[in-house]
């Protein structure tokens, strides 16, 4: 319950960030929402000796949709997002995942920045944006760069981003088709012992785009590109979707714990992969 | 030992302002330094909601935000929502209809609840059970913490509609 001792750091701008990013090393640390580090270093599993929070920092708010990208600066919160008209209507995916993580007090702190860059598989934003290929926007002491949220996962906790580095914002382009984000979990506010994201494209009763990632499933975020392509050129019926169904098993890795052993994993990946791809087709 | 930061908040429409290590939190400011202790703490892991402050116009869990991050902030605890002889709607509802029985999840669920129907004035059993998911209580079976909140709601629109 009783975090360790460290010297707080409220940065107006980004170059404030960076500089004491800069002169502490792996001793500083940005923190979004705190709604996964605080509880990190209540218990002592996470120390923080220079602690830089970014709640007053220039830029790195607000939504918006414009030439057919959506933008999210990495401060916005998970309640933003369940409050955006302009974004339920431009990617309904984003509100319906939001809806299933963590509870409302949760939501009003914790951002899509730290959900994203926390590195915990069992965060769903992660699988979604691998979904929506999206592009993560990172600044460093040398400028800015972009990485694919394809690209950004490399185990747990462990990402592209670099210790000096800041994640300000994901971006991706307008979802076209239906879509969908099912969650399995033992109660609210869980991490998912399985969880699919969908979005798909149907023009004639055929589908011609299909993309599939799974939450929790590994020790990260797995962007299922064989599922997708089961679907692809199929009306999604009963075979297309076993086909699809089979072909993520073989891209996810979960291990045993407390929500279950591997067997069991599989099993509920298959369930509620079959139901997210039945959801976003009946959507397109 | 970190060096202390002089913080102020305005708590439940009062000034405080004070010296404190960044690390306090939250919860334990408003209990220990300044005698709030209304909200209570159920756990370590940011579950139960027993916590739950309005902070800046959020419900927040107290025991996940730093007194540093609160500087400057704008608190209500349920001692700012009523008091014995002005109970809030919230809870005169909730001592009708039987909401709490040992009263340590109460503080935390009246003030998420004030939050939730200032947020959303009409809402079904479901919103309600879904909009209070952040908040555990040990006692009651949330049975009657519904009840409570959806009477609460219909009186508040009554006295609304009445005004109007």
């Amino acid at each position: 319950m009783i975090p360790a001792a460290f010297e707080y750091h409220r940065p107006k701008d980004m170059a404030g960030v960076l500089a004491v990013l800069t002169q502490y090393g792996d001793d500083a640390r940005v923190m979004a929402g705190g709604h996964s580090l605080i509880p990190m270093m209540k218990l002592r599993m996470a120390d923080v000796p220079h602690l830089i929070d970014l709640q007053s920092v220039e830029g790195l708010g607000g939504i918006s949709v414009a030439d057919g990208v959506v933008r999210l600066g990495a401060m916005v919160t998970q309640h933003d997002i369940i409050d955006s008209a302009e974004l339920a209507s431009a990617a309904p995916i984003l509100r319906e995942t939001s809806l299933q993580i963590a509870d409302p007090q949760v939501r009003y702190m914790g951002t899509i920045g730290g959900n994203v860059a926390n590195g915990d598989p069992g965060n769903d934003m992660p699988g979604l944006m691998q979904c929506l290929d999206a592009t993560f926007h990172l600044v460093g002491p040398d400028g800015e760069r972009t990485v694919a949220a394809r690209d950004f996962y490399e185990s747990a906790y462990m990402t592209a981003r670099e210790d000096d580095e800041v994640l300000t914002a994901v971006s991706f382009a307008v979802p076209q088709g239906g879509y969908g984000y099912v969650k399995q979990k033992r109660k609210i506010g869980d991490y998912a012992t399985a969880a699919a994201a969908v979005q798909l494209v149907k023009e004639n009763g055929v589908c011609t785009a299909a993309s599939i990632a799974m939450t929790n499933l590994s020790d990260t975020p797995v962007h299922s590109v064989a599922a997708g392509d089961a679907l692809v050129g199929t009306s999604v019926d009963d075979a297309a979707i076993k086909a699809a169904v089979q072909a993520m098993l073989g891209d996810i890795d979960p291990a045993q714990d407390n929500r279950g052993p591997v067997e069991f994993k599989r099993h509920a990946a298959s369930v509620i992969l079959r139901r997210t791809i039945e959801r976003a087709w009946s959507r397109a | 030992m970190s060096k202390k930061m002089h913080i102020t908040l305005k708590v439940n429409g009062e000034e405080q302002e004070f010296l404190a290590e960044p690390r306090e939190l939250l919860i334990h400011t408003l209990r220990e330094r300044l005698g709030i202790t209304g909200p209570h703490i159920g756990c370590e892991t940011s579950h139960c909601g027993a916590c739950t402050v309005t902070l800046n116009g959020k419900s927040v869990k107290s025991c996940t935000v730093f007194v540093a991050q609160a500087d400057g902030a704008d608190i209500t605890t349920i001692e700012g929502l009523g008091s014995p002889d002005n109970l809030h709607v919230l809870q005169t509802a909730f001592k009708e209809h039987h909401g709490l029985q040992c009263g340590f999840c109460t503080p935390g669920m009246i003030t998420r609840a004030s939050k939730l129907l200032e947020e959303n004035p009409n809402p079904t059993e479901e919103e309600v059970r879904f909009g209070m998911a952040g908040n555990i209580c040990r006692c009651t079976g949330y049975q009657n913490i519904v009840k409570s909140i959806l009477a609460a709601a219909a009186e508040m629109n009554a006295v609304k509609e009445a005004a109007e």
